[in-house]
């Protein structure tokens, strides 16, 4: 396959970016999309030309470093992470443009590459049960039913790439901090804190300047993971009940 | 210069913590004879931890917990990335729930077999006792386990064991166990007790008065190096799986850390023990960046086979019953496809060796759920594999509903490390190893579901009782500071290192060499292993590293983000890594778990240990690069588990 | 309390849609009133007449109506003052495009903001015309209801601008239902279809029922 690559490049977070064209040839269908940037950024270096900075590790879909939007699409054109993409998704001759996750809380650190501490805050700010090493009940003291677990497992499957702000019109991050609250508010475990982790984790995504919801939907049909919209929904409730147990405190 | 290969034997290192008496009292007996801290004086000491996957996490939250100060890093641009993350299966623990005979004596029974008879009793004891408090302390902290419709915790069967003790989150344990984690240290982080540096990378350690006293780091988003100083230095950078380029590891995993450390005299126990996992997906081209695992939960249901004739090359489902060899079931009966990952690894290659492997380049066997879909029902397979199935489809475009699954080993995991005690400190006093970075608790071959179950024990358990022994009584006398003129030494090299890769500027990417390497590790010192071609690498390697010092191309500058650096920098240690990966290899000229020595076989092909000659873990002293290392050797003893020839037959 | 709702995002899009659901159960209210144009002069005058008189004795004359006149004024303050801060914060959280533009989520759910300004700009117009008179095309009557509607569809223009933000009414109920729905927690994945129905079917009642009037009188059913 051969493919006309347009890719967002910027030399660091300060300096302004501008899509450049690139040439790719060679392309196999089965390569992984990332592969397909590994081939680029090869011939790149031996020109001596800076190679294309983007985040990936794992390459199994599981670390959520990966963070592309190709052709408009966060992590491209299948539900899945950038590096699961594989090039039997495009066809010899189409342009592909690359950019990066666009959202003023995740500013461009180089090329592809942002920074997303602001979700490191957000948990930071409450997206834990306080449950200090060695202070664990036995595990079957409190059993859950399965469909409660079910409902954390599900939510708890996040992987934090942040496809849901890339997608997001407004850059918002409420599927990201809805499936850590309603993960953690869902099970005994995370009882106690329940009121106080919806509270403080909405406040610290405020804080971070991300934007607000208007349920486009865009986020959960970019989640790689399948994150529902109606993760939203839930944590709008578990917010409201807290600011109404709050107030009566 | 001296051959490599003509290293020279030491003293002898011994473990000199763990106590003596029976195995079930010595951690106990330890924990109480350590020293403690007095609570008062723990926010004076500072811990750095290296790394933040299971171990790292795990640790920094919970001297956090106790009062330290600690300074934390990782790589990636958030501890939650960490590779752990991608482990699948499920995490063993000895808490008998299913009624079925297991105990915490069979549990280290199992790890001490499974390990081949490589691994510490002291050590393996420990953690099977450890396990039921990992499962408590992670439930407590919200990791959603799977569970039964009665609300209690679900548990299923690995490879090599006959119990089935393992819990899981779908295929997705290890990221719901280091979120956990990750969740643990985040608290930590907003608390301020831990003070936390993502995307910065450790490039080499501080000895001052022999004692680990800080690191030298480099920031890569600015390219700042920086230095860092501590009273204990941990490490959990985990394993260096990556050194064969072509590995389940996450693609930035590295050897940095602990080679640095191994350079400023920490030994290195048993290099070449390397686990090849069977159930991979396997390679499509000259493209390929890495290896995709699948997990091991998935040769509970499904059925590996290859066509009894060589070459056959129809599509699977045009080959009749009778004319498929499922040959774990024939030659393992008891275990059948349940066998350790070592055996199930070398039978897959062997097939493929006859000329029956199946799939482009006859590289592949099948793993068939065409049984188990029609037994269950395909709703029950789903339920059970689906994630991994689709993670299958996507990345091969075939339907494993369908179409049977094509596996092929891969390197996944190391069990060597950094030696370490049983206080989980190396031979640099003030140095910890934690995790798949130290050697200790899989002998030669490491037991599906037993990573996660080892990170956590040392990082939540192990190291925060054991560390307080060495800071209590290693009260700091002086404090350092950059000014320090060995911190200035390091410093320096440090920066040299990277000026020189920028200044090749040659025509080879690091990449290419990263590729040559793994391909001549994965030949030489991968499945099955020869003296010969051992010393074929042990040859071939120092001409690598010659040209790679001659040829290598770095773009940008070392004042910036420059991913080509921080790759090739990793690969400067993976070629001192690779050479002694190899001598070890040769040295051990028995075949033991994941190390299968061609000459050391049993007459149907199974490998032969050689007690009476290596019952010991090699410990590896380094003088320079490219020169011999000193080897000490330090004897296993078997009080509770006797050696035997494993047999799962 | 209500410092903690006002300054978090969740709690202005709460806002939004206590006050947009205050809204919609006028709007109900509101249409049902006009259709009784449709039945002739006398009763639209009189049912005119009577929603100044609505809760007397108790209430005097004309209190009810300013009641309900003070409860919209709040809410379209709320809601209009809401949708501007959330609208200058999602701005400034997503400050540069795409450079590959892709048409996204429902229009409906695109056309939200500019919807809600064509819909507030209507509602000036509406009572400048319908209330007060002060731009009303004929000779506005107070008192007489029914003559000054079909005044006012008697131009082109005053069809045109109802029409246009009865559309627009329609597809803002139609996203603004469902979401408030959301936004108080209400939606479950059991209940989305039925949401999802019900607020499609509100949208074309409403949209239906509001355009009758100025079809009505076009089509000369009432004059």
């Amino acid at each position: 396959m051969k493919l006309t690559l347009r890719v967002w490049r910027q030399k660091n977070a300060d300096a302004e970016g501008a899509m450049s064209t690139y040439e790719v040839d060679g392309i196999s269908p089965d390569m992984s999309f990332l592969e397909m940037l590994d081939t680029l950024n090869e011939e790149l270096i031996l020109k001596g030309e800076d190679p294309v900075a983007f985040d990936h590790d794992c390459r199994e879909g599981i670390c959520g470093a990966c963070s592309l939007v190709i052709n408009g699409d966060a992590h491209g054109p299948e539900r899945t992470t950038t590096c699961q993409l594989h090039m039997r998704s495009f066809r010899d001759g189409d342009t592909i443009d690359i950019e990066p996750w666009r959202a003023a809380a995740f500013p461009v650190v180089k090329d592809l590459v942002v920074d997303r501490s602001a979700f490191d805050r957000i948990i930071q700010a409450g997206g834990y049960i306080t449950a200090p090493t060695g202070a664990a009940p036995e595990a079957h003291a409190t059993p859950v039913p399965k469909p409660d677990a079910d409902f954390a497992f599900e939510h708890a499957e996040c992987i934090g790439c942040g496809a849901c702000v890339a997608a997001c019109p407004n850059g918002a991050a409420m599927l990201f901090t809805s499936a850590k609250v309603n993960h953690l508010n869902v099970l005994p475990q995370g009882a106690p804190e329940r009121e106080t982790r919806v509270l403080d984790m909405v406040a610290q995504m405020d804080a971070e300047g991300f934007g607000g919801c208007t349920l486009a939907g865009e986020c959960a049909t970019a989640c790689p993971k399948g994150i529902p919209l109606m993760s939203i929904t839930n944590m709008n409730k578990e917010w409201l009940r807290a600011t109404r147990k709050a107030g009566k405190r | 210069m001296t051959f490599y290969a003509d290293y020279t034997t030491g003293e002898p290192v011994a473990d000199t913590k763990a106590p003596a008496g029976p195995v079930h009292e010595r951690w106990d007996k330890r924990r109480f004879e350590a020293k403690l801290v007095n609570p008062a004086n723990r926010r004076k000491h500072t811990v750095i931890v290296v790394g933040t996957g299971l171990a790292g996490g795990s640790a920094g939250a919970t001297l956090a917990e106790q009062g330290y100060h600690v300074i934390q890093f990782c790589y990636q641009d958030s501890p939650r990335r960490a590779h752990s993350i991608a482990a699948q299966g499920g995490i063993n623990a000895a808490k008998n729930y299913r009624n079925d005979g297991d105990s915490v004596h069979r549990l280290f029974y199992d790890t001490v077999k499974g390990g081949d008879f490589r691994a510490r009793e002291s050590n393996v004891h420990r953690l099977a006792q450890i396990s039921v408090e990992i499962i408590d302390q992670c439930v407590a902290q919200g990791v959603p386990f799977a569970r039964e419709y009665g609300g209690l915790l679900d548990t299923r069967s690995f490879g090599g064991v006959q119990v089935s003790r393992t819990f899981y989150a779908r295929g997705q344990t290890g990221q719901q166990l280091l979120l956990g984690a990750y969740q643990a240290l985040s608290r930590q982080i907003a608390a301020g007790n831990v003070e936390l540096h993502a995307r910065t990378e450790m490039l080499d350690l501080i000895v001052i008065d022999g004692r680990a006293r800080g690191i030298v780091a480099r920031d890569l988003i600015t390219g700042k190096i920086d230095t860092y100083f501590a009273d204990a230095v941990v490490l959990a950078s985990g394993g260096y799986g990556n050194i064969f380029y072509l590995s389940t590891n996450a693609m930035n995993s590295n050897a940095t850390a602990v080679w640095r450390a191994h350079r400023r005299g920490a030994y290195f126990a048993n290099p070449c023990f390397t686990q090849i996992h069977p159930t991979c997906i396997p390679r499509t081209g000259d493209h390929q960046s890495k290896l995709t695992l699948m997990s091991e939960s998935l040769r509970n249901d499904g059925r590996i086979w290859v066509p009894k004739a060589k070459g056959d090359t129809r599509p699977p489902h045009q080959i009749p019953e009778d004319e498929r060899d499922y040959y774990l079931e024939r030659i393992y009966p008891s275990f059948g496809n349940l066998v350790p990952r070592d055996i199930a690894s070398r039978a897959a290659k062997n097939v493929c060796d006859e000329g029956r492997g199946v799939g482009p380049g006859g590289q592949g066997v099948y793993l068939d759920f065409a049984d188990a879909i029609r037994r269950m029902g395909r709703k029950a397979v789903e339920a059970k594999y689906g994630n991994l199935f689709d993670m299958y489809q996507r990345i091969t475009d075939e339907d494993p509903y369908e179409v049977p699954m094509r596996i092929y080993p891969a390197v996944h995991y190391t069990m060597g490390g950094l030696w370490v005690d049983y206080d989980l400190q190396t031979t640099v006093p003030g140095l910890f190893a934690i995790g798949e970075a130290n050697f200790s608790d899989h002998g030669a071959n490491r037991l599906g579901a037993s990573a996660l179950m080892q990170g956590l024990a040392d990082g939540y358990f192990v190291l925060p009782a054991t560390i307080n022994d060495y800071l209590a009584r290693n009260p700091r006398t002086d404090t350092v500071d950059a000014g320090h003129p060995v911190v200035q030494e390091v410093l320096a090299e440090t920066e040299d290192r990277l000026n020189l890769l920028l200044s090749v500027d040659g025509d080879r990417t690091p990449d290419s060499f990263h590729r040559e390497l793994g391909e001549l590790m994965w030949e030489y010192c991968g499945m099955a292993r020869t003296e010969t071609g051992l010393r074929k690498a042990l040859e071939r390697i120092p001409q690598i590293r010659e040209e790679f010092w001659r040829r290598i191309k770095v773009p940008g500058t070392g004042e910036e983000f420059n991913q080509s650096l921080e790759k090739a920098n990793r690969i400067v240690d993976y070629l001192e890594l690779a050479e002694l990966m190899c001598l070890d290899a040769l040295h051990r000229s028995e075949s033991c778990g994941g190390h299968f020595r061609e000459e050391s076989q049993t007459p149907d092909g199974e490998a032969a240990r050689k007690d009476d000659t290596f019952s010991y873990a090699a410990a590896w002293e380094f003088t320079g690069t490219g020169t011999a290392p000193v080897l000490h050797k330090e004897d296993l003893v078997f009080e509770y588990v006797h050696p035997t020839q494993r047999s799962y037959a | 309390m209500a410092r903690t709702v006002w300054d978090s995002t969740v709690g202005k899009k709460t806002v939004m849609a206590v006050s947009g659901l205050v809204m919609l159960l006028y709007l109900i209210a509101h249409m049902i009133g006009n259709l009784k144009i449709f039945f002739g002069t006398e009763e639209f005058n009189h049912y005119a007449h009577w929603l100044r008189t609505v809760g007397e004795p108790f209430m005097h004359y004309e209190w009810t109506l300013w009641l309900i006149r003070v409860v919209l004024v709040v809410a379209v303050v709320a809601h209009a003052t809401a949708a501007y801060q959330l609208s200058r914060r999602d701005l400034r959280a997503r400050p540069s495009r795409y450079v590959h533009k892709k048409p996204r989520a429902s229009y409906a759910t695109r056309t939200m903001r500019w919807g809600g300004v064509i819909l507030g700009l209507f509602i000036v117009w509406h009572l400048l015309d319908l209330t007060t008179g002060t731009v009303h095309s004929g000779g506005f009557e107070s008192g007489k209801p029914y003559q000054n509607v079909v005044d006012t569809f008697s131009t082109w223009y005053g069809n045109a601008v109802y029409i246009v933000a009865m559309l627009a009414l329609g597809l803002h109920i139609r996203h603004g239902f469902w979401s408030a729905a959301q936004t108080l927690g209400a939606g479950s994945r059991s209940r989305d279809r039925a949401l999802k129905a019900v607020a499609n079917v509100l949208a074309l009642l409403l949209t239906a029922g509001f355009i009758a009037v100025p079809v009505g009188v076009m089509t000369g059913v009432v004059s």
